[in-house]
């Protein structure tokens, strides 16, 4: 009888070492983050228009790095969005039983490609190329990071949306081809709006991926600190703002807190973003479609 | 009836247009890598280490590195997960306690990398001691992947039936006993598969380790895990960023790339494959 009970403490004790974990990352990012905002000000350091951590006096306002962040992030989305939802339904709803068993493992294997690698595609090849097409001193803007980011967020948003739409009950459909609907008016009035949950849960959690990736924009974004005026200026998202200097601040130093700072934004982002795909899986749930 | 056969032409054709779109850029872009980068792999190129300033030579260290992070990583994050999988599915009631886990998982999975970089730099690296090194960056990478273990561990409890369960409480076995002798011996291949799948997560992910364990070039190997380590994708980063001959160091970029890339999509296949045969031949 102890076994059992041991046993039971020993699974319940691992499940609560994730609980422990985040405890942990929000404890260790609000600890040496905080005293940023006790430095500069919550207002200032989160819309103070200059980033200029190095300089003298140093200016610490992230105002840029969020436009930045919301600028890539978008520009993303306006690429993934139709390309992951429009395969989704392709492959759910109109592809050969054949072409499915083939895109579907497909897809999922491309969510596997590492970050750095669509990072070294954005930055030796992709970059030169928009910088010939556009005629721009340099590639490397928001606008390459935007496409690159988005075609890396197409399979999330196309897996998620596929099976969403793929677990709406065949008689929905079967019901709206007897009254006469072809299969265009289907997938628009009976499919998408029944499968309407799954697919906005997979863009809000393409958009926190898109927001929270780091290597693609570091590499590709161009890393300029000043509020973009347009989308082929080269910009400095959150993410990379952290991971480009990180490694020149020395601990404890105003700019380190302000790395951890912008950490602590970032993380309050995604943690909203987990909670809103929650709340509309679980609003799904209840309304029994 | 035109106009809403044209819609319908048009619509389809859109949705075509759009997984057609998506499957020929990653198609060409894999092998835009595989064709720049797939000259340079060679024996050498496996085995030795970088010369002359990292413009020549091999990637023999980054891989080794890579290794050593992603096992280490696994062995730490795998028992957890299969464990807090055995206790949701098989033990876990509606309470706040089970609430307040869930949370904290789903959480973590949305977590952006390069926090739980920051994070294994104040915790691992600084406030334990342990330095930039392989421990450092394999329990950062671990906490990191720990979610993925649980989730695909969680399926595969959960897609064992529960007449298995209800045979073996029949024959009198105990709760412990039936999930250690019966549930977990019947989903362990899906269990694995699920593992399979986040050794290449982390063994691609970058942000997390560019402060807890990589360092762009040392000689020598790593003799205990205390030590830095090279490890491929932070390779392919510092050689795109600080490196100073960009002709020589990019192409070796590719060619590291290449050794990524290929070591990924070959787990994730293999863990794919086995999944649907899986599918396919199960019985119940």
């Amino acid at each position: 009888m102890i076994k059992e009970k041991l046993f039971k403490y020993l699974t319940q004790a691992a499940a609560l070492c994730s609980v422990v974990f985040l405890f942990g990352i929000i404890f260790s990012i609000f600890k040496e983050g905080y005293a940023i905002f006790a430095e500069v000000g919550f207002f200032k350091f989160l819309f103070g228009k200059s980033w200029h951590p190095t300089h003298y006096p140093p200016e610490f306002g992230i105002l840029p790095l969020i436009i930045s962040s919301l600028v890539v992030t978008s520009g993303a989305l306006i690429v993934s969005v139709p390309l992951g939802v429009g395969s989704a339904i392709y492959i759910s709803e109109l592809a050969h039983p054949k072409a499915k068993e083939f895109l579907k493992p497909l897809v999922e294997l491309l969510a596997g490609v590492p970050s750095v690698i669509y990072g070294l595609f954005g930055m030796a090849f992709l970059g030169p190329f928009v910088s010939r097409v556009f005629g721009l001193p340099i590639g490397l803007n928001a606008f390459t990071a935007s496409i690159i980011l988005g075609v890396m967020v197409v399979p999330i948003i196309s897996s998620i949306s596929e099976d969403a739409i793929n677990s709406i009950p065949r008689q929905l459909r079967e019901a709206s081809f007897a009254l006469g609907a072809n299969k265009w008016e289907t997938i628009i009035k009976v499919v998408l709006p029944a499968a309407k949950s799954g697919v906005i849960s997979s863009v809000v959690l393409g958009f926190g991926r898109a927001i929270g990736e780091t290597m693609v924009v570091l590499m590709v974004a161009g890393g300029a600190t000043a509020i973009p005026r347009s989308i082929f200026k080269p910009v400095r998202p959150m993410t990379s703002a952290i991971a480009a200097e990180m490694g020149e601040t020395t601990m404890g130093s105003s700019h380190f807190h302000a790395l951890f700072g912008i950490a602590i934004v970032l993380f309050i982002v995604t943690f909203v973003l987990n909670l809103i795909t929650e709340w509309v899986m679980r609003t799904k749930g209840r309304n029994g479609t | 009836m035109g106009l809403r056969k044209l819609k319908e032409i048009l619509g389809i054709n859109a949705l075509r247009l759009a997984i057609l779109i998506s499957v020929i850029f990653l198609f060409l872009f894999i092998i835009l890598i595989f064709v720049k980068g797939g000259k340079l792999i060679s024996f050498t190129f496996l085995t030795q280490p970088p010369k002359a300033g990292m413009t020549k030579g091999g990637i023999f260290p980054a891989i080794i590195g890579t290794l050593y992070l992603t096992i280490l990583s696994l062995l730490f994050a795998f028992p957890i997960g299969v464990l807090s999988a055995i206790y949701l599915v098989e033990y876990a009631k509606e309470n706040l306690l089970v609430t307040i886990i869930r949370t904290a998982i789903g959480t973590l999975a949305g977590v952006p990398s390069i926090i739980f970089g920051l994070f294994g730099l104040a915790i691992f690296v600084v406030t334990f001691g342990f330095g930039v090194s392989i421990l450092s960056g394999s329990l950062t990478l671990g906490i990191m992947v720990l979610p993925l273990i649980i989730k695909a561990s969680e399926e595969a409890i959960k897609a064992v039936p529960d007449s298995f369960r209800e045979a073996s409480y029949a024959l009198g076995a105990t709760r412990r006993q039936t999930i250690l002798k019966v549930v977990v011996p019947t989903a362990i291949p899906s269990i694995l598969t699920g593992a399979i799948m986040s050794i290449g997560r982390a063994a691609g992910e970058t942000a997390p380790i560019l402060f807890t364990a990589a360092t762009f070039y040392t000689r020598r190997l790593p003799k205990s895990i205390f030590d830095e380590v090279m490890v491929l994708p932070y390779h392919i980063y510092a050689l795109m960023t600080e490196g100073t001959s960009p002709e020589y160091q990019v192409p070796i970029a590719y060619g590291t790339a290449v050794v990524l890339l290929g070591l990924v999509l070959v787990i994730s296949s293999v863990s794919i494959i086995i999944r649907y045969r899986m599918r396919r031949s199960k019985k119940w």
